[in-house]
């Protein structure tokens, strides 16, 4: 029995210790706010927060997070207004939106690591979220506008 | 194959012929006038309309119901019904903001809830060939429109005064005589019993009284759900006892399974059961390919079951696809004559007596989709009943071939349209629908089909791949006297008929015969080109090669001429006019050359505009280089300058990127804007890395290593997007898709401007390196 909490809940797993954290959250922990966008740690799509790092949960397994504590989109903030959530709404971030929760905690985690960035360090911080729809332009601007204060 | 001038009607086409022979227009018609109820485009003629669309064209047109569109809470909840699918246009919130503006409701008191797939009721709602704004703009005014008179008659009922002395204004309806005020949640049951007023006699509001309209400040209906993991896709509708299930599809278009041995995937923890899956024979129109399944308690499961099986395929007749060979193939073929499409003067006799012929022969391989969201979709079949939740961009056409596969009435599928992650055109097919519903039809229990990456990339609906080559033929004094265009691509049309050789009139009708420049001789042509591989729409479509080649050909001439880039362009534009190629029933996006003509004063117009605006001319530092390049299609004119930066090793940023749009009247520029974004980085990532390649009938992809597509450390630096004002009431035109081919030529040119280098054949890759 593995035992990891999510978003400040203690949540247990009996079945193949190798389970992607990604199918764990959606499938069998009903959290589907993380999404399924390559499987291979190619877009970011399925990013969560473990220990204050982002990680990417289609390659991460349950095991690996035995005992750990994971952040999803759904626990970020209990209002969706964690600054970086307010500045996505305030500069209309989202096309499709389908990669946005993987965007808004790998901005949320480049912040922790460094609340200043620069514009430099934003686009390489973020180049490992794919955003088909192509809003880089306004996730970059949210990521500088969130660090400077919302 | 000339009845496929509209792409829709491949959806289902048997049935439409048959509708066009007995003329669905006079049926329409019949119905409008008796019940005043459903109404389709055409009855909004002349008189009531400034212009008329292509909307009554479509399959089912359209409806003008405020009954279908709006309803009205007691407590004042405006509810408005989105018909169209949502897959990053914003299209959820526009049209519902129409409505919003016209009957004047607050929009902080709006909801809106998407419409299940039902076109009788709903009208066509295929949301694909950029075409919403421009088909409801006016439908949804009228239903607004409507809604609003509704509510003032009640008042003035209610208050026992004229109805022309009351005014809905702002959520409520006001008589300023007496200072009376009513509430629309006050009026709501009253005006739910008022007859719907007649379309003609409708009052549409001064544009200049528009709150939200043209304006831009309101945000996406799912912004705070899609920040918050609130937002619903495909991928995330859960039911009770629902199986997750991947599936194991034939590597090679048209392949066949042999045989399957299971042992090693029902070892895996989580999997339950391993079954084939239905397949139709090639070409499958938007019918599954068939293989087999895996059916697990979770995704993760069935995707380890899925690598344990072990599988045998039949190739079958594609199986020795090659795309170095097609590509040695297609280029043959564009050299020599094909069939002639547009002919204007004599090209070839100009070609043979010019000063100079200028050659470019351009090669654009296949891409893939890849929306963020792989195709998914969710059925629960029972008895001779079918529940879908997908996120599908025709939810009409699911329905249809929903029922029709599974051998059930329409009335008995209900499709729920869930937001799209992502749809670019290959969600406008509805495959992963129909497996899952016959995988929940044989399980007997509601199932996810969820495709994988790999999958999304092997057994996709590709764009074309196409050679375009263009000779120009210029006398003494350069100027440009003969074009010759042959266009050679496999068919979309190939998807649906076989043996099909021919572009069909919806894709040469995309940047080949429209072709706008003012030459004396002009040739079309199009040589045979058969497919291999299934080919679908994708954002743009043959607008992409068209625009390349066309637009780097411009670069091309202007090059040998030592002339500036812009003013070769408007040089071959020629004069303020409207162009009528000489084409037999040449296709116009299904829109009537009345209301969206070929015009050169606009498109001229969008060129100096992006040229004043994004500084054409201006110095760049070295290594850096500016390109232009303009196109019309789905009726809006995009021009974009590109600048460009290579440096010593070939590595390639783009510091700026200035667009310019005539898209008519619009309503939401913040859209148009986020749209345009997107096309740049969409147009650099199909220069860069865009390539589908096959080696022996099997794409030879599977994720986004080996197809890449652009990240934000390498996309534009700043992109401005700059829209045209309309021009009184312009009939608004396409956005979702005009973005995209501009942009590749522009690039390209501006690369040569950098470099002296000039790529003809994408992706650029490492040809800069060299
Ligand atoms: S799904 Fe995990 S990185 Fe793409
Ligand atoms: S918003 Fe659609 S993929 Fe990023």
């Amino acid at each position: 029995m593995i035992k990891v909490k999510i978003n400040g809940q203690e949540q247990s797993w009996d079945g193949d210790p190798d389970l992607p954290l990604l199918w764990f959250l959606r499938d069998e922990a009903g959290l589907t706010g993380t999404k399924y966008g390559c499987g291979q740690a190619l877009c970011g799509a399925c990013t969560v927060i473990v220990d204050k790092q982002a990680v990417r949960a289609c390659i991460t397994s349950v095991n690996d997070v035995a005992g750990r504590e994971v952040t999803t989109i759904e626990g970020l903030h209990p209002n969706g207004d964690h600054p970086v959530q307010k500045a996505w709404r305030q500069l209309n971030v989202p096309q499709c939106g389908f990669c946005q929760a993987g965007q808004i905690m790998q901005a949320a985690a480049l912040l922790m690591d460094n609340p200043k960035p620069s514009h430099d360090q934003i686009r390489e911080g973020m180049a490992g979220n794919i955003c088909r729809c192509g809003c880089y332009q306004r996730i970059e601007n949210a990521v500088h506008l969130a660090s400077t204060g919302v | 194959m000339n009845f496929i001038d509209n792409p829709r009607k491949l959806r289902g086409f048997e049935k439409h012929i048959k509708v066009e022979k007995v003329s669905r227009r006079s049926i329409l018609k019949g119905l409008g006038v008796t019940g005043g109820l459903v109404l389709a485009a055409p009855v909004m003629s002349r008189q009531a309309l400034a212009y008329e669309t292509g909307a009554g064209k479509m399959p089912h047109g359209v409806v003008v119901d405020p009954r279908v569109f709006v309803s009205v809470g007691a407590d004042g909840i405006v509810t408005i019904v989105g018909h169209r699918s949502e897959m990053g246009t914003g299209v959820r919130t526009s049209l519902p903001l129409i409505v919003a503006e016209e009957m004047e409701a607050d929009w902080s008191r709006v909801k809106v809830q998407q419409a299940h797939g039902d076109e009788v009721k709903f009208g066509n709602q295929d949301t694909d060939g950029s075409r919403s704004t421009r088909h409801y703009l006016i439908p949804m005014r009228q239903i607004g429109a409507s809604a609003r008179t509704m509510l003032e008659q009640a008042a003035a009922k209610r208050w026992g005064v004229p109805a022309t002395e009351v005014k809905a204004v702002n959520h409520e309806v006001v008589h300023s005589a007496s200072g009376r005020k009513l509430g629309f949640g006050e009026l709501a049951a009253d005006a739910a019993k008022e007859s719907v007023p007649s379309i003609e006699g409708l009052k549409l509001k001064d544009p200049k009284n528009f709150r939200y309209l043209g304006k831009g400040q309101i945000g996406i209906v799912d912004l705070h759900d899609i920040t918050t993991g609130k937002a619903h896709y495909g991928a995330d509708v859960r039911l009770p006892g629902m199986k997750y299930a991947v599936i194991a599809r034939p590597p090679v278009t048209g392949g066949k399974l042999v045989k399957f041995e299971p042992e090693e995937a029902l070892k895996v923890p989580g999997v339950e059961k391993v079954m084939q899956v239905r397949g139709w024979p090639w070409p499958s129109k938007f019918q599954p390919l068939g293989g087999v399944a895996v059916i697990a308690r979770n995704t993760g499961a069935a995707i380890k079951g899925r690598d344990a099986l072990k599988l045998t395929w039949d190739d079958g007749p594609n199986g020795k696809y090659d795309s170095v060979a097609y590509r040695k193939e297609l280029e043959e073929a564009s050299r020599k004559p094909g069939l002639v499409l547009r002919k204007e003067g004599d090209a070839d006799a100009a070609l043979k007596s010019a000063d100079k012929v200028i050659v470019g022969e351009y090669y654009l391989p296949h891409l893939a989709h890849v929306a963020m969201e792989p195709p998914v979709a969710v059925a629960d079949v029972k008895g001779d009943k079918a529940e879908i939740w997908a996120p599908v961009q025709s939810p009409g056409g699911t329905r249809e071939d929903v029922a029709k596969t599974l051998g059930i009435p329409e009335a008995n599928v209900t499709v729920n349209v869930t937001l799209l992650g992502g749809g670019f055109g290959r969600k406008s097919k509805c495959d992963f629908a129909i497996e899952a519903a016959l995988l929940s039809k044989e399980l007997g229990a509601p199932v996810k089909v969820q495709w994988t990456r790999e999958d999304d990339i092997h057994n996709g609906f590709l764009h074309t791949v196409s050679v375009e080559r263009i000779e120009a033929g210029l006398d003494k004094s350069g100027k440009v006297i003969a074009w010759r265009h042959r266009s050679v691509a496999p068919s979309i049309a190939s998807t649906f008929a076989a043996g099909t050789l021919h572009q069909a009139p919806f894709e040469i009708g995309m940047g080949l015969v429209d072709m706008p420049f003012e030459i004396a001789n002009i040739s079309c042509e199009n040589p045979e080109a058969a497919a291999f591989t299934r080919i679908g729409w994708f954002r743009s479509v043959s607008n992409i090669p068209r625009a390349f080649a066309v637009q780097s050909m411009v670069g091309e001439i202007a090059q040998a001429t030592g002339r500036d880039q812009k003013e070769m362009l408007l040089e071959l534009i020629g004069s303020p006019r409207i162009v009528k190629p000489n084409v037999k029933d040449l296709w116009n996006y299904g829109e009537p050359q009345d209301s969206y003509p070929i015009d050169t004063a606009r498109l001229r117009k969008v060129v100096e505009l992006v040229a004043e605006k994004g500084e054409w001319g201006r110095k760049v530092p070295k290594g850096h280089g500016l390109g232009i390049a303009v196109h019309r299609s789905f009726v809006s004119y995009i021009a974009t300058i590109v600048e460009v930066a290579v440096d010593d090793k070939g590595k390639l940023t783009v510091p700026r990127v200035d667009t310019a749009i005539d898209c008519g009247t619009y309503v939401n520029p913040e859209r148009i804007a986020s749209q345009i974004e997107g096309a740049a980085i969409m147009g650099l990532s199909l220069a860069k890395y865009g390539e589908i390649t096959f080696k022996d009938g099997k794409v030879q992809q599977r994720n986004f290593d080996d197809f890449q597509v652009v990240r934000m450390d390498e996309s534009p630096v700043v992109t401005n997007v700059f829209i045209v004002p309309p021009v009184s009431d312009t009939p608004p035109s396409g956005v979702g898709e005009p973005g995209v081919p501009p942009f590749a030529p522009a690039l390209i040119n501006a690369i040569f401007a950098a470099t002296g280098k000039r790529i003809r054949s994408l992706p650029i890759g490492k040809q800069l390196e060299a």
